[in-house]
């Protein structure tokens, strides 16, 4: 398969002379559903942002399904779409201007660009919003509206900065809906998130980059292999004894009824069960602390 | 992209331009023509009348060319800086830059609504003259070249300084504070064989001066200066302007990071 994205030796020195990538590589292969994550300031963005050119690099080279940004940067271009983490369209302009006029911007003709325009306003379901002015969007649809103009010129590659940012919890289930749907059909998604559980749930391969460099690059379930520690936060029905604890597992108490335990990997939940039955503790709910690849992506930031 | 996707970029932006400062007519469109409206009220008939020939003409006949040029220059470089730093400060130039357009199709797109408007407003403005005198034009070739030439010579300025611009504040300081007054000065209202000769050789470094006079040999047939140099004049401000732009777009300078 080839590559929908090859990076090598990216850097990017921004002019007051901060140094925000420090010579990172990344593959991603057509096809793939990526996530690109990290904590705030880590360099997501202006990962992104020299991929689809609105950031000039410092060294390094980039390509996208073999036409690289420097020689061939039109046909680059092409393949891209691209979803900002800002909002950065025309207040004033209608939904249905923006969608139509990045089609012009990429040489479609007219026909083709209102009917792409129709099919995908209706597929974000924006159709009944497209005389609306955009200013007048709410914050989820603004999104959407984003995410069909990227799609309006049927990219390759379409990268979605934060997405999901600000999108009620319904919503943010038809984005992920449609983003795996448009990926089945073929194209390579790449898609920066806070939301871990996002990420967990959309993508197939990950990268993690902290303070401008890659911190782990690997399938999604060889990450989640490797979470060795999972919390566990268990609710009881009388208050608990202040002498609780479990031999062979690290306890915290943190309310009268609501016990943590920490299960090491390989330990055994019916241990923890045994325990607590012998104290005379009756358990009535039971959930994961955070979210697997959150526990994973917080220890892995520790450790670098 | 294939010479006709550019050609549709390219309509792609100039339909969108247009229709840009038709919306907003009340900002574009009407401030010209209720000024111009009055300087030929003014100056024209009330004033006018007592200053009698000017130039061998009475002065209606001679402020009318003057004005409609300040007219195209002054909407031909606002309509591009406005709207190319609106495109920026709102962030939507993004989706010009991304898109694989060339910058040559960008530049052009933007320059022909500068021109579009220039005209528009120039037309405008000849027809509420008609009200006040009449026009026989003379050298229709004159006329028309110098006021399309001028139009894309300050239509690319417009779009250098939105390239610089900061804020609202730097997008309105060059037709203030610098086409104004260097139109004013530049034989508008009185031909410069009425100033001492001191201040007529400095009139002579004024650009305005010659662009408003070819227009004036174009439509009365008089001018203080060479038609010829005036043309000569734009045609290499016009290259260079172009030039300049052709640079800021390559190189992607305060437009990308
Ligand atoms: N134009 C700029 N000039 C100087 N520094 C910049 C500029 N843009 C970004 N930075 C810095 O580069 C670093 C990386 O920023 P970037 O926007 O890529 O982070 P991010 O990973 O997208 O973060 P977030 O999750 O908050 O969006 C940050 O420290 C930021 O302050
Ligand atoms: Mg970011």
């Amino acid at each position: 398969m080839s590559k929908a994205l090859e990076i090598r030796g990216l850097r990017k020195v921004y002019d007051n002379g901060f140094e925000a990538l420090k010579g990172i590589d990344l593959c991603v292969e057509e096809g793939d559903f990526f996530a690109l994550l990290g904590p705030n300031g880590a360099g997501k963005s202006t990962t992104i942002g020299i991929i689809c050119s609105l950031v000039k690099k410092t060294a390094g080279s980039v390509s996208v399904f073999g036409h690289s940004i420097d020689s061939e940067l039109a046909l680059a271009k092409k393949e891209i779409g691209i979803v900002p983490q800002e909002f950065n369209f025309s207040n004033f302009e209608s939904v249905w201007d923006i969608v139509v006029n990045q089609a012009g911007y990429y040489g479609l003709t007219r026909e083709l660009a209102e009917q792409r325009a129709e099919t995908y306003l209706r597929q974000l379901d924006l159709w009944e919003k497209r005389n609306t002015a955009s200013r007048m969007l709410s914050g989820g649809m603004k999104r959407r509206l984003m995410i069909a103009r990227a799609l309006v010129h049927e990219p390759r590659l379409l990268i979605l900065d934060e997405p999901t940012a600000g999108v009620d919890i319904e919503l943010r289930r038809s984005m992920w809906a449609f983003l795996k749907e448009i990926n089945q059909r073929g194209t390579t998604i790449i898609l920066t998130t806070h939301y871990l559980e996002e990420a967990e749930s959309l993508c197939r391969n990950i990268a993690i980059i902290d303070s401008g460099e890659i911190a782990e690059n690997t399938a999604m379930k060889t990450l989640l292999k490797q979470l060795h520690r999972e919390t566990f936060v268990l609710d009881t029905k009388e208050p608990l004894p202040d002498t609780i604890s479990i031999a062979g597992f690290e306890t915290h108490k943190t309310d009268e009824q609501m016990l943590e335990v920490a299960l090491e990997k390989g330990g055994s939940l019916n241990a923890v069960f045994a325990a607590l039955s012998e104290q005379g503790v009756e358990v009535t709910s039971m959930r994961n602390k955070a979210n697997r690849l959150e526990e994973l992506f917080v220890s892995l930031l520790a450790k670098s | 992209m294939t010479t006709r996707e550019q050609w549709i970029a390219f309509i792609t932006i100039v339909r969108k331009e247009i229709r840009r400062f038709l919306r907003i007519w009340m900002q574009t469109l009407l401030p010209p023509a209720i000024t111009m409206s009055l300087y030929f009220i003014i100056f024209g008939a009330l004033i006018g009348s007592r200053i009698g020939e000017m130039g061998g003409f009475t002065y209606m006949e001679f402020v009318v060319p003057g004005l409609i040029m300040m007219s195209v220059i002054t909407n031909a470089y606002s309509n591009v800086v406005s709207s190319f730093f609106g495109a920026k400060f709102q962030r939507f130039v993004e989706e010009i830059l991304v898109s694989p357009m060339s910058n040559n199709t960008v530049l052009w797109g933007y320059v022909l609504g500068g021109v579009a408007r220039g005209l528009l407003v120039g037309l405008i403005v000849t027809l509420l003259s008609l009200f006040f005198t009449r026009l026989h034009i003379q050298h229709i070739g004159v006329t028309v070249g110098i006021v399309l030439m001028t139009s894309i010579m300050f239509s690319l300025a417009g779009f250098i300084n939105a390239v610089y611009a900061n804020n609202f504040d730097d997008v309105s300081i060059v037709p203030v504070f610098v086409l104004t007054p260097l139109t004013y000065l530049g034989g508008v209202f009185y031909s410069i064989d009425l100033l001492p000769e001191f201040w007529a050789d400095v009139s002579r470094l004024n650009p305005m001066l010659y662009i408003v006079n070819a227009f004036r040999y174009g439509v009365l047939g008089v001018s203080d200066v060479n038609v010829g140099t005036a043309f000569l004049m734009v045609g290499v401000f016009t290259l260079l302007a172009y030039g300049y732009c052709m640079y800021l777009l390559n190189t992607g300078k305060r437009l990308r990071q």
